[in-house]
């Protein structure tokens, strides 16, 4: 316990340093960067709801990831899963035929669910059956999905008269998700993430599933001698995943957004690899971490505007802090052989 | 030139593997170092050769203390080692192999100097050859020449007859005798006496990281025996022979891929009740038959059958061999059938039949302590497989193995355990099991094949050559066998 | 096929379009025949192409530019040899988080640099360019960058398979303990290995802004190369003639995407733009796929075949992705 706050510590000193450096390299001031960050993520109960609205698309999604990394599987297809979930529930949402609010989201949020699935079962697949690594299967359907949602959004749903990179005409207004009165937070998207990550905790911590994942993730070939079929399992995780980014694929359209723009998965996928990463693939500290990385996203949105510097710099505190985690681990795991 | 090891200690974490070696070894000499599997022999050269630290003592060569903190340092000083298991680049080629780690030289300069040496040594090498092709034995070869040409003064011999046959070994004998007349110093690595008898002026014995016994030619074995394994380790009496029943695995006419040069025209039928031990030099397909049996590889022709129904030719065929109650227990403990950073309780619940979907681990801890227990285990039910010593790793894997097994396999059941572990996990076997269940296994000793089996199979390039009763054959037939003497 | 465009235009611009890839897809090569992924790459093109703008910018010297690019990658380079090689970390998490820090990096110091002229490498006119052909003259006025890469596949072959240090290289990515055994320290042969191959990738981000799409800002264009390298020398099975040949094909894939917009012009540019990488990526594994069966079963028959095969003969390294650590 000692050691852990000692490195936890030892982890934001290492990350304040290096922010600061780039900063005034930036020639930037310090202070009042990380001051406008503050501010514009928990500055007021409306960037709260901000955070909370990134906060709840990558909880999601970093659940799904820690079935594959269970499994030591690198779903980088995670961006496609999302893209294709928004887009499989997107169809259905422009639907005419069925006008009933409360039939067509759930039937929306079940189709982003198995889009994204088979998105992810497909990478899945090419590993399983074509004997292609998931980084580069999962990178490819990324790239596919990425010109998918652009052919969409510029030809057969583009806006009536322009297509641009604004998006698809808005959702009608009774297909919202509804909110918290008062605050910008869809109750659906909070409920979904409260059952996705009890589930996670249940299956993974306390199921023969996890137990089977993490075997499969340690020593496929012992598997087998187990009656373990790793093939099945490695489809199952990332498909799981994919649904979960599905789910997140939903939350932007309904929630977010309310239409469809191509750059809807907002990078919560790689994020969420981050995220889970520094969390050392376990689930416990997902949420406080998750909001950490939403403020950041948040807070850096005003950047531009205050204090003219890019908005990457979330992004680059983001990088900072897992690398940093990574470092300290390698640095105790030395000690610890000596 | 001389070595002198004084006062050597050597931990691994808590683990004493050398205590206090002194031990010299004089030019133009063979020096023995013999004991049994575990014993520190091979750690204590790997300290020799800077290959592996050490945690206290001095090293002098010709008098002089010398540093050895790498392997770099050690080649510099002439001191060169063949490991016991090839350390090689299967897939460069056999010249590449030959100067890494020598001088810079020419590349026709060093073809030239390959050449030479193995016309003079009556080894059949060819530069351009990839390494990945050759035998174990060609490629200790490459080694041996390598080390030689790289003016090594005392060279170092790990286990060097493992995977040779005997002509090749009658082929590396007298080069290492011709070696040590033009003042090379020899340091042999060995659990054979045989061999030690036959090669080395003087002998040193390891037990248990400490120095037994030093002794100079002629030898006494009773003596030597002794200071190996403490008291001489009794064979029990020839084990009762068993009733055999019904065919339960047949091999007809199987053709498939594996090992070295994979398995052709296999055809046989396995009895329930059976211990048949396959003989063979490493890599002669029994480690195919057998992966082949638990349906983890699966035939290019021909039929397995196991239990009366063909194992398909998918990855569904190792599922069907468990479902039948078919057990595999491959050599690779750690890397094959464990999983490293997994519990031992866990192990357990992994190999459950039928279990709860949502799992106690209090319970699931109570159920694994007592089966720690029964099989003395050493560890705890929450500690990691990885943490297991390799006979505890087997003592594990028994546990784990279904009491109501019809069908074993073992691929070298007792390696890298010492005699008595070997003979626990023997008595396990033939005693704790049905006596109607079948059981294949592989072993690279041949006493432990003629001991423990009541049929014997020798296989050779991938053939079975030899197929019999134990009672209608010996040592000797089964050992030309093996090496394809007819 | 490709209407409207002469070949020799089509062959320059290829050549062109592929020389920052070849040297950025070579620099992953020499890493990876060490043993050692550098996943890191998309980010690292990145932050070099914008380190090596911002400094040709503010010395207005190209040479200053394309050394402060590959310093840049350098940098990333010690970063992913400290953390993989010596702290054991996994290469592949090392490799991604760092390729995400690194394109945010270049996002956020690149700012003051958005969008502004700065010096470009311009295509070199040969001293004897008007007396050639005008099919020639389309084809040989490039810019250094085209011929550096060029030289760089050679370099590179004759550097594996004909020097000591590149067999030494390739015996540590082989199996270190073994080359630890004989005297090598393959900790320090793959640090060196992962080092210059960052240089060089840092270089191919140097030549994307200065060269082939001058300039710097957000996107830059040359988001995504980086991952289109690591497939190419994967699948290019770490031969740097194939993978060469892989990030030309990409280049044409990328050519002939901009003049199939014009004849296509119902289809949004976008999807052309996008286009060319997971055609790439599942050419790649097409490819990948349909050889592998047929290079096991069939032996090289006649001495013709076993040189050709010799001359493209190339497989992973064994020791891939595992960090050595000495007993």
């Amino acid at each position: 316990m000692k050691q852990l706050s000692a490195d936890i510590v030892l982890g934001i000193l290492l990350v304040l340093t290096f922010t600061s450096l780039v900063l005034l390299a930036a020639g930037a001031p310090v202070f009042a960067a990380f001051q406008n960050i503050w501010l514009g993520s928990f500055g007021s109960s409306m960037k709260i709801g901000q955070v909370l609205n990134v906060c709840i698309p990558l909880i999601i999604c970093s659940c799904g990831l820690l079935f594959t990394f269970r499994a030591n599987l690198w779903n980088i297809g995670i961006e496609g899963q999302i893209i294709m979930g928004a887009i499989g529930g997107m169809a259905v949402l422009r639907m005419d035929s069925i006008s009933n609010p409360t039939l067509l989201l759930p039937l929306a949020f079940i189709a982003a669910m198995v889009t994204g699935g088979l998105w992810g079962l497909l990478a899945g697949l090419l590993k399983t059956r074509g004997g292609v690594h998931e980084i580069f299967g999962g990178l490819g359907l990324n790239f596919v999905s990425q010109g998918f949602i652009l052919w969409l959004i510029f030809g057969p749903w583009k806006r009536p008269g322009i297509a641009s990179m604004s998006g698809t005409e808005l959702l009608k207004h009774k297909l919202w998700l509804s909110t918290l009165p008062g605050w910008r937070i869809a109750i659906a998207g909070l409920v979904i993430a409260g059952i996705v990550f009890l589930l996670t905790w249940l299956l993974l911590e306390k199921s023969r599933l996890g137990l089977k994942l993490k075997a499969i993730g340690q020593n496929p070939r012992a598997a087998l001698l187990y009656d373990i079929s790793p093939e099945g399992y490695y489809l199952l995780s990332i498909a799981l995943a994919g649904a979960c980014a599905g789910m997140a694929g939903f939350l932007q359209i309904t929630a977010v957004y309310h239409r469809l723009i191509p750059n809807i998965s907002s990078g919560y996928g790689y994020l969420g690899l981050l995220l889970v990463m520094l969390a050392g693939y376990r689930i416990g500290p997902l949420p406080l971490l998750a909001l950490f990385f939403a403020g950041l996203n948040v807070g850096a949105i005003q950047l531009p505007i205050v204090l003219q510097l890019d908005s990457a710099l979330s992004g680059v505190i983001q990088g900072c802090c897992v690398l940093s985690a990574l470092f300290i681990l390698g640095l105790e795991k030395k000690r610890r052989q000596k | 030139m001389d070595v002198e090891f004084k006062h050597i200690g050597k931990r691994f974490g808590a683990v004493q593997a050398l205590k206090d070696i002194n031990l010299r070894a004089i030019s133009g000499s063979i020096h023995g170092l013999i004991g049994e599997n575990g014993a520190g022999k091979s750690t204590l050269m790997k300290i020799l050769t800077g290959y592996q630290s050490r945690s206290e003592g001095a090293i002098f060569i010709d008098g002089s203390r010398v540093e050895l903190k790498s392997p770099e340092e050690a080649a510099d000083l002439g001191i060169g080692m063949l490991y016991q298991e090839p350390m090689d680049f299967p897939s460069l080629t056999v010249l590449d192999n030959f100067s890494l780690g020598c001088p810079p030289q020419s590349e026709s300069h060093l073809r030239r100097s390959l050449l030479e040496l193995s016309t003079r040594f009556a080894f059949h090498l060819v530069p351009e050859q990839m390494v990945e092709l050759l035998t174990v034995g060609e490629r200790q070869q490459i080694e041996l020449l390598r080390l030689i040409h790289c003016k090594t003064r005392i060279l170092i011999l790990d286990e060097p007859t493992t995977g040779i046959s005997p002509a090749q070994k009658e082929a590396l004998f007298p080069v290492l005798k011709q070696l040590t007349e033009e003042g090379m110093t020899i340091l042999l690595v060995s659990h054979k006496l045989e061999e030690v008898a036959a090669l080395c002026n003087e002998v040193t014995v390891l037990r248990h990281g400490r120095i037994t016994h030093h002794t100079k030619a002629p030898f006494h074995f009773p003596e030597l025996l002794h200071a190996m394994f403490g008291s001489i380790p009794e064979h029990d009496d020839k084990e009762a022979p068993r009733d055999t029943g019904d065919v339960v695995l047949s091999f007809h006419t199987v053709e498939a891929e594996g090992e070295r040069l994979g398995l052709h025209g296999c055809t046989l039928n396995v009895r329930a009740g059976e211990i048949i031990g396959l003989a063979g030099l490493d890599g002669a397909g029994q480690s195919t038959l057998l992966r082949l049996a638990a349906g983890l590889t699966f035939p290019e022709q021909g039929d397995v059958t196991l239990f009366g129904s063909v194992l398909p030719r998918n990855s569904s065929a190792s599922h069907i061999a468990q479902r039948q109650q078919t057990a595999f227990l491959p050599a690779d403990r750690l890397e094959e059938a464990l999983f490293h950073d997994i519990s031992l309780s866990e192990h357990f619940s992994l190999k459950e039949h039928n279990p709860p979907f949502l799992q106690s681990g209090k319970k699931s801890c109570r159920q694994a302590e007592k089966d720690i227990a029964t099989f003395s285990i050493k560890g705890k039910a929450e500690d990691m497989a990885k943490d297991l010593s390799g006979g505890n790793q087997q003592r594990l894997l028994l546990a784990l193995l279904d009491p109501e097994s019809r069908l074993v396999l073992l691929e070298n059941p007792t390696r890298g355990l010492d005699i008595r572990s070997g003979q626990w996990v023997w008595q396990y076997l033939r005693n704790e099991l049905p006596p109607d269940t079948a059981i294949l296994f592989s072993s690279p000793e041949l006493d432990e094949i003629l001991h423990y089996s009541n049929r014997i199979l020798v296989f050779h390039d991938g053939e079975i050559v030899l197929d019999s009763d134990v009672h209608n054959t010996n040592h000797d037939a089964v050992a030309a066998a093996m090496t394809g003497v007819q | 096929m490709i209407a409207d465009l002469p070949v020799s235009v089509l062959i320059a611009s290829v050549l062109a379009a592929s020389a920052p890839l070849i040297i950025i897809a070579l620099g992953e090569t020499l890493t990876e025949k060490s043993g050692v992924i550098n996943l890191s790459l998309d980010g690292v093109v990145l932050f070099s192409a914008m380190a090596a703008f911002a400094a040709a910018k503010e010395t207005g010297s190209l040479g200053a530019g394309f050394l402060a690019g590959g310093c840049a990658g350098m940098i990333t380079g010690l970063i992913v040899g400290y953390l993989s090689i010596y702290l054991h970390l996994s290469q592949v998490a090392v490799g991604f988080a760092l390729s995400l820090l690194c394109r945010d990096l270049a996002y956020f110091l690149g700012n003051p640099y958005s969008r502004i002229q700065g010096p470009t490498l311009l295509a070199a006119r040969l001293p004897f360019h008007d007396t050639l052909p005008s099919f020639l003259q389309n084809i040989l006025s490039q810019p250094l960058t085209v011929p550096a890469a060029l030289t760089l596949i050679a370099l590179l072959w004759y550097f594996f398979n004909a020097t000591r240090s590149g067999l030494a290289l390739r015996s540590v990515g082989e199996n270190p303990a073994a080359a630890f055994a004989r005297g090598l320290n393959p900790n320090k042969v793959q640090m060196l290995a992962v080092l210059a191959g960052s240089f060089l990738v840092g270089l191919g981000g140097a030549a994307y802004s200065l060269s082939l799409k001058p300039g710097w800002g957000r996107p830059q264009g040359a988001e995504g190369i980086g991952w289109i390298a690591l497939a190419l020398v994967i699948f290019g099975g770490w031969h740097p003639l194939r993978v060469a040949l892989g990030a030309m094909l990409f280049a044409f894939l990328q050519v002939s995407g901009i003049s199939l917009q014009n004849i296509f012009p119902s289809i949004p540019a976008q999807v052309f733009q996008t286009a060319p990488f997971p055609l790439m990526i599942f050419t790649l594994i097409f490819m990948h796929y349909s050889t592998r069966k047929s290079r096991i079963s069939t032996k090289p028959a006649n001495r013709l075949q076993r040189r050709l095969g010799l001359l493209f003969m190339s497989r992973a390294p064994k020791s891939l992705g595992k960090s050595y650590q000495q007993e």
